[in-house]
């Protein structure tokens, strides 16, 4: 069981409000990503469902229960930490270990549940090790063993993969959405990262300076942004944003247009545009243009659509793909 | 970097401190070694001969000579026990956010800026002083006999005083230690269930096992040499009752003018001090390997 549900939640250091109030429902079993920049609030969120941080109004509420005053260890709740958090000076097993002896377990029982733990997690011939002596990514895994043990309620994850290269994100990845699939607990997990809020989350909370952007699974944030700053935060390379005569003959303050929803030509099209850098991925390439009457577009072509630095190059919107913005960057819906 | 050539002008530059050094060490060491099997005293300085080991004997059966090793070792070991429990509780004190907390670990830190004997002075004759002392004065409050400090406890009152010049010391690594202690670490003990103690027990005390060592390792090389806050205070008495190998020496030398037994229980000394130094290493080096 792991349902939380944040009632009018609010945050305040000092003058600074974190968060002005969040209402929000995260149901049993699902991966939550909380996504925004830096400064968003998000980590402080993660911090206060932990306990981490006392909640300046409002109420948290897991599997029913109000938590909003309860000490981090009562809130049932697991959280793996950006640094990892290792105890240096322990062992892994011992380390994995800690949360059950301080649930004053039987050594029996914790023995058993370490060595499920460390099975699952590839961890068995690491178990006499300090962290020290481990990689980035058996320390990671370390860590999310500690979380295990306790079969939490649900699992916090504070950006845990920003301290690995890009190789063993990737893999951690794919491993933590393996585990989510596995345990089926509830999983909060917060990142700067939008392509881990796109690939791992059954459900992704956009936040801005403390509010919610926009609450929605990755395809609905990618189809239908709320407005502009979901619109620009999600997807890579980011959408192209048109204002002027273009956006008002569409009857809106801003038209977006995803790169990945223009068609290139080198003969004809709607837009002409200057090629100012091509990035070459292989199977992509991204064109970061310079377009008459409308300025910077960034458009994806097939990796064998060859352009240069200084070709000319039209474009053509997919019209039925186009985002129409309001001038307070509402989305106007169809 | 290291080529040849720069191997050698290095060798070159360091050599004069490290010639200097060298004389400075080795020069005391030799002419202590030499007077220690001397025939030497200052009431007789004509008549000097060579005396084989008779120094080492006389100052080994000297009876104050193991109550002294013995003095050494409680003082050592007492004022090693205070400032490091000490300094641990008042760094974990003042670790926490307080309203002037700049102010207070000056005040805190500030013992050990003052000299040696200047401090045991202020103790001996404003605070445990059996007249006008603070202490007597305390007594007095609460209608009890005022305590002669230096006369009923010796030892224990130099501990003290020594102990409070050394506290400031202790502390301030200890605070250092404290404060780089991942806050993430102490965040993810407390999810995982332990209370103030255990993480004080678990956390923090094996994360200031390093500070503990180096604690102990640079006061244990001052301690064994105390001699200032002994000669102001008790002068190694009564009796022998507070004096220690370092004051044994003096006496032997400026009291009893013996140059020859002073310079043998020098020797003494030295060879007690590196046994005390192999053995800390054995112990508690092992944790700076870490």
């Amino acid at each position: 069981m792991g349902s939380i549900t944040l009632k009018n939640v609010q945050k305040t250091f000092g003058e600074a409000k974190v968060i002005p109030s969040v209402d929000l429902e995260i149901k049993d079993g699902e991966f939550v990503v909380f996504v925004g920049p830096s400064g968003s609030g998000k980590s402080t969120l993660l911090r206060l469902i932990a306990g981490l941080e006392d909640v300046t109004g409002g109420s948290i509420t897991i599997d029913g229960k109000d938590v909003t005053e309860a000490a981090p260890a009562a809130r049932g709740l697991a959280m793996v930490f950006q640094s990892y958090a290792l105890y240096p000076h322990m062992s892994v097993r011992k380390n994995i270990a800690f949360p059950l002896k301080m649930a004053k377990m039987e050594q029996a029982k914790i023995d058993k549940k370490v060595e499920d733990a460390a099975r699952v997690l590839n961890l068995t011939d690491y178990l006499e090790r300090r962290p020290s002596q481990l990689s980035g990514g058996q320390r990671q895994r370390v860590a999310i063993g500690r979380a295990i043990v306790r079969e939490p309620s649900a699992f916090l994850f504070d950006e845990p993969l920003s301290n690995l290269d890009a190789a063993l994100r990737g893999t951690m990845r794919l491993e933590i959405s393996d585990l989510h699939n596995q345990l089926k607990t509830t999983m909060i997990y917060v990142t700067h990262d939008q392509i881990e809020a796109m690939t791992m989350a059954d459900k992704i909370v956009v936040l801005n300076r403390g509010n919610i952007e926009q609450v929605g699974s990755p395809m609905e944030l990618y189809n239908t942004p709320r407005n502009l700053f979901v619109a620009g935060f999600i997807g890579s390379p980011r959408m192209n944003m048109i204002t002027g005569a273009y956006a008002q003959s569409k009857g809106a303050a801003t038209a977006g247009i995803r790169p990945e929803h223009l068609t290139l030509s080198k003969e004809s099209g709607t837009w002409k545009g200057t090629v100012s850098v091509a990035e070459h991925l292989g199977a992509d390439t991204f064109l970061h243009l310079d377009v008459e009457g409308i300025g910077q577009m960034t458009a994806r072509a097939g990796g064998e659509f060859g352009a240069r630095h200084g070709d000319t190059v039209y474009l053509t919107p997919d019209e039925s793909r186009l985002h129409r913005f309001d001038d307070k960057g509402l989305a106007i819906k169809a | 970097m290291a080529t040849q050539n720069t191997k050698t002008l290095a060798r070159l530059m360091m050599a004069p401190s490290v010639i200097v050094l060298l004389v400075w060490m080795v020069v005391p060491l030799a002419m202590t070694l030499y007077y220690s099997f001397q025939n030497y005293n200052l009431l007789t300085p004509m008549n000097v001969s060579f005396a084989g080991f008779f120094n080492y004997q006389y100052f080994y059966t000297d009876p104050a000579f193991f109550q002294s090793i013995w003095n050494t070792l409680v003082l050592v070991l007492g004022v090693l026990a205070i400032t490091v429990i000490g300094g641990t509780a008042i760094a974990l004190l003042i670790d926490q956010p307080i309203f002037g907390q700049g102010i207070v670990r000056i005040l805190v830190i500030s013992p050990f800026f003052v000299m040696p004997p200047v401090a045991a002075l202020i103790w001996k004759n404003m605070i445990m002083h059996p007249g006008y002392g603070v202490f007597a004065d305390i007594a007095k409050f609460f209608g009890m006999q005022p305590i002669d400090w230096f006369a009923q406890y010796p030892l224990f009152s130099v501990i003290i005083i020594v102990a409070w010049q050394w506290l400031p010391f202790a502390t301030l690594i200890l605070l250092t230690a404290l404060q780089s202690l991942d806050s993430e670490q102490k965040e993810a003990a407390e999810m995982d269930g332990a209370n103030f103690i255990n993480r004080f027990i678990y956390l923090t005390i094996p994360h200031l096992s390093r500070a503990v060592t180096v604690v102990i390792l640079i006061q244990t090389i001052f301690l064994l040499g105390i001699y200032a806050e002994i000669l102001v205070t008790t002068n190694g008495g009564p009796g022998y009752a507070s004096t220690n190998l370092t004051f044994l020496i003096y006496r032997t030398a400026r009291l009893g003018y013996d140059v020859g037994g002073g310079a043998a229980g020098g020797i003494i000394a030295v060879v007690l001090a590196n046994i005390v130094a192999i053995f800390l290493m054995r112990a508690v080096g092992k944790n700076l390997d870490k």
